[in-house]
């Protein structure tokens, strides 16, 4: 092994900073899962009627299922008994002011340099934070209610908007969809909502901070964005997480239904805590997203950087429904040391002339696996369909690897579909010209990663770009105190 | 400022560089020719630090430091600039981002102050003015779809922001016609100074028609076998290199 082999290792096998855990009082259900834990937890919600039938619905079929196994990933046997299912922080209810909220929650954005105030002020973000499963904070909701917006945590909309929630949840994902879809189903706790109204443009990103914190405690969120005809919402979730030995289940379900003419951008930022370097502990996050054009000129963007997990399994989704309809991915995902990655995107093309783009960048460091695994499909009445993929590997050091696998499958011949797929090392040839012109290995890697992720950074909004690029800094480098 | 004792390299095993010693004082620019194969390359490569080269025997001091002990990084910050013969692509990394973190990493290790983005810009954009280099450039990727001309031109962009003490040209002029071999040259001849050396490797004379140097070393077999003024590199273009490998074969010692 080369020398500056040996230093790419050493600079990818860094701790993870965010690994911290705040002790806030949280009530908790006991382990395991049945019909009546499923009851406790729509009563301790205080769920309409309509919804605990669903959710009951949703366990039976969860039953009756097996956890699938095709992923190209590896984790020891889950024991869905022996997680806790519900857990909340005490301190209610809702603040007037920041004043008013638990001092340790703010230490705890502050630690993560997210200060709820510091946002509210300077980047004009409204932000719905998730602690565990209870939303404590939403800001500028007044201002977003003017305009009809409606953007709270899941359980406040099934309490005051409870016909769209009927209307709405499950069309995307239903409850028979896969098997962690149907668990997120049955014990959902909270999430986030957001309806834009007919022809408004929500004029700030939407954001959601999430992060798990009760110790045992899988995460089951639930998120649904609904954009009406011509209207626009750009939303972000963003999460890091506390370090832990034990692994964390996160089963979250998104689903975005956007209307005739309607657009929604949808970006992430993922930070879970990965395991240690022996890959012990981190989060095993599979998560369903799906968005839905289910009006002509529609449009959905999913833009996601993931450095987190132990496992990351994910793959946002577009049914491109609409005619003229639009899907789009683009996707950083970064694994180092044990970590596991198998992501990518479906684009399912139904209407006439829908158009879809993927592009997706895989980092692979250290001792990982990282795979892309992405379907287009094109439907019988698909007529001009067409989709770009681009799907890069990039290896830094040689215990790595990096798989690809592309589905295809079209019933249109009026389609057309390209594909282009490129798997390199981090070049010795251009670490060794940005040092022979002074810069330090450090900031050589630095920069080849980051124009490597460039056509990803650009559909991040600015705020959460920067953040992105010092994420990517610290997973790959050793730049942590 | 730089001082070759007796260098022996081999790659994987191989000696590829045989016992080569060279002295060169502040402005000077040497040339360094050869058949291929001969080594050029390879002591280009090893005094800028590359990896792959492993140094068997000599000695190389640079401003008085012992060079081989210095990381390619540090090197670069002490004044070592090769305008290489290939020059890698960057995807994602403009060309302005590329010059501006380069140019203060090395003025950071010089003890100097980093340049203010307006500062920074109106120094890339004047070296550009005097290279002819059209500003557009700057905005795109590092070398990506650059044409053989641009990229050597680009090289020349970063040695006037660099401001090396001994730059290495390693077949600068490969792959050039004659108009990018001009600006090339031109851009070499502007930066020429008393306090700043050059390394010309080249297998054709015609380049030093237009950089002139002021010592001529034939290097063959790993060893420099000829030395002499622009004239050699003249009569080199003239007779060839067949018979500086019929001498050397004949046992005729060098100058």
């Amino acid at each position: 092994m080369s020398d500056s082999m040996q230093t790419l290792e050493a600079h990818t096998r860094s701790d993870y900073k965010y690994g911290f855990t705040s002790d806030i009082d949280t009530e908790t259900l006991p382990k395991g899962l049945n019909e009546d834990i499923v009851r406790a937890i729509s009563a301790k919600k205080g769920e309409p009627e309509f919804l605990l039938e669903w959710r009951l619905k949703a366990f039976k079929y969860w039953q009756e299922l097996v956890e699938p196994t095709w992923p190209n990933v590896d984790y020891p046997p889950i024991d869905y008994q022996d997680i806790i299912y519900y857990a909340a922080p005490k301190k209610k209810p809702k603040y007037e002011s920041l004043d008013e909220v638990d001092p340790e929650l703010l230490d705890t954005f502050n630690k993560l340099g997210i200060p709820l105030d510091e946002q509210k002020v300077l980047a004009g973000v409204a932000v719905d934070a998730v602690i565990d499963s209870v939303s404590v904070k939403t800001t500028f909701k007044e201002k977003l209610s003017e305009l009809g917006i409606i953007f709270c945590s899941f359980s406040e909309a099934v309490k005051d908007h409870p016909e769209l929630i009927k209307k709405y949840l499950g069309t995307v994902v239903p409850i028979q969809d896969n098997f962690f879809a149907a668990l997120n189903s049955a014990v959902f706790s909270d999430g986030s909502f957001v309806y834009i109204p007919k022809g408004v443009r929500c004029p700030m990103e939407l954001s959601t901070y999430f992060r798990i914190n009760a110790a045992n405690t899988g995460q089951f969120e639930r998120t649904l964005i609904v954009a009406e005809e011509g209207s626009y919402v750009s939303y972000l979730e963003g999460c890091t997480a506390p370090m832990r030995d034990e692994n964390q289940l996160h089963a979250a379900v998104v689903e975005i239904i956007a209307l005739d003419d309607a657009e929604v951008k949808y970006s992430t930022v993922q930070n879970w805590y990965p395991g240690d370097k022996d890959g012990k502990g981190g989060i095993y996050n599979f998560v369903t997203k799906r968005g839905l054009c289910a009006g002509k000129n529609s449009k959905i963007s999913w833009t996601q950087v993931e450095t987190g997990s132990a496992i990351t399994w994910k793959y946002p989704s577009c049914v491109l429904k609409g005619d003229n309809s639009v899907g789009e991915f683009y996707s950083v995902a970064v694994t180092n040391n044990k970590q596991q990655a198998d992501t990518g995107t479906k684009m399912i093309h139904l209407g006439k002339n829908t158009r879809s783009t993927i592009v997706s960048k895989g980092i692979s460091a250290g001792y990982s696996h990282n795979s892309y695994r992405g379907l287009v499909k094109i439907g019988k009445k698909a007529e001009n369909a067409h989709n770009f993929s681009v799907c890069d590997s990039l290896l830094m050091g040689d215990k790595c690897g990096a798989h690809t696998f592309p589905y295809l499958e079209v019933d249109n011949n009026t389609a057309k579909v390209e594909h282009e797929a490129t798997t390199s090392k981090i070049g010795e040839d251009q670490l060794f010209y940005c040092m022979q012109r002074g810069l330090s290995e450090e900031d050589a890697i630095n920069m080849i990663v980051n124009g490597y992720c460039k056509e990803v950074f650009n559909e991040l909004p600015m705020e959460f770009a920067v953040e992105a690029q010092k994420l990517l800094a610290i997973t790959l480098e050793g730049s942590v105190g | 400022m730089l001082s070759i004792k007796d260098l022996k390299v081999d790659i994987e095993d191989k000696a590829i560089l045989q016992g080569i010693s060279l002295d060169i004082k502040p402005g000077e620019v040497h040339a360094i020719m050869g058949p291929n194969g001969s080594g050029k390359s390879t002591l280009a490569n090893v005094l800028s630090g590359r990896e792959e080269y492993e140094v068997t025997g000599g000695d190389v001091s640079f401003l008085g430091e012992d060079l081989l002990e210095l990381e390619v990084d540090e090197r670069a910050q002490a004044g070592i600039f090769m305008a290489f013969q290939y020059p890698v692509e960057i995807p994602g990394v403009t060309t302005a981002t590329f010059l501006k973190s380069a140019v203060n990493a090395v003025r950071e290790a010089r003890g100097l102050e980093e340049l203010k983005p307006v500062e920074m810009l109106r120094l890339i954009r004047q070296k550009a003015d005097m290279l002819g280099i059209d500003h557009k450039f700057l905005q795109r990727s590092l070398n990506e779809g650059f044409s053989g001309g641009e990229k050597k031109r680009n090289e020349m962009l970063q040695m006037a922001l660099l401001e090396p003490k001994l730059a290495i040209l390693d077949e600068t002029d490969s792959g050039l016609d004659i108009d990018a071999l001009k600006i090339v040259s031109d851009a070499v001849n502007q930066l020429r100074q008393a306090d700043r050396s050059f390394i010309v490797v080249t297998h054709y004379q015609r380049l030093l028609n237009y950089i002139v140097p002021d010592y001529v070393h034939v290097l063959y077999n790993g060893r420099i076998v000829k030395s002499g003024d622009k004239n050699l590199a003249l009569e080199l273009e003239e007779k060839g290199y067949d018979w500086i490998k019929e001498e050397v074969a004949a046992g005729i010692p060098s100058l």
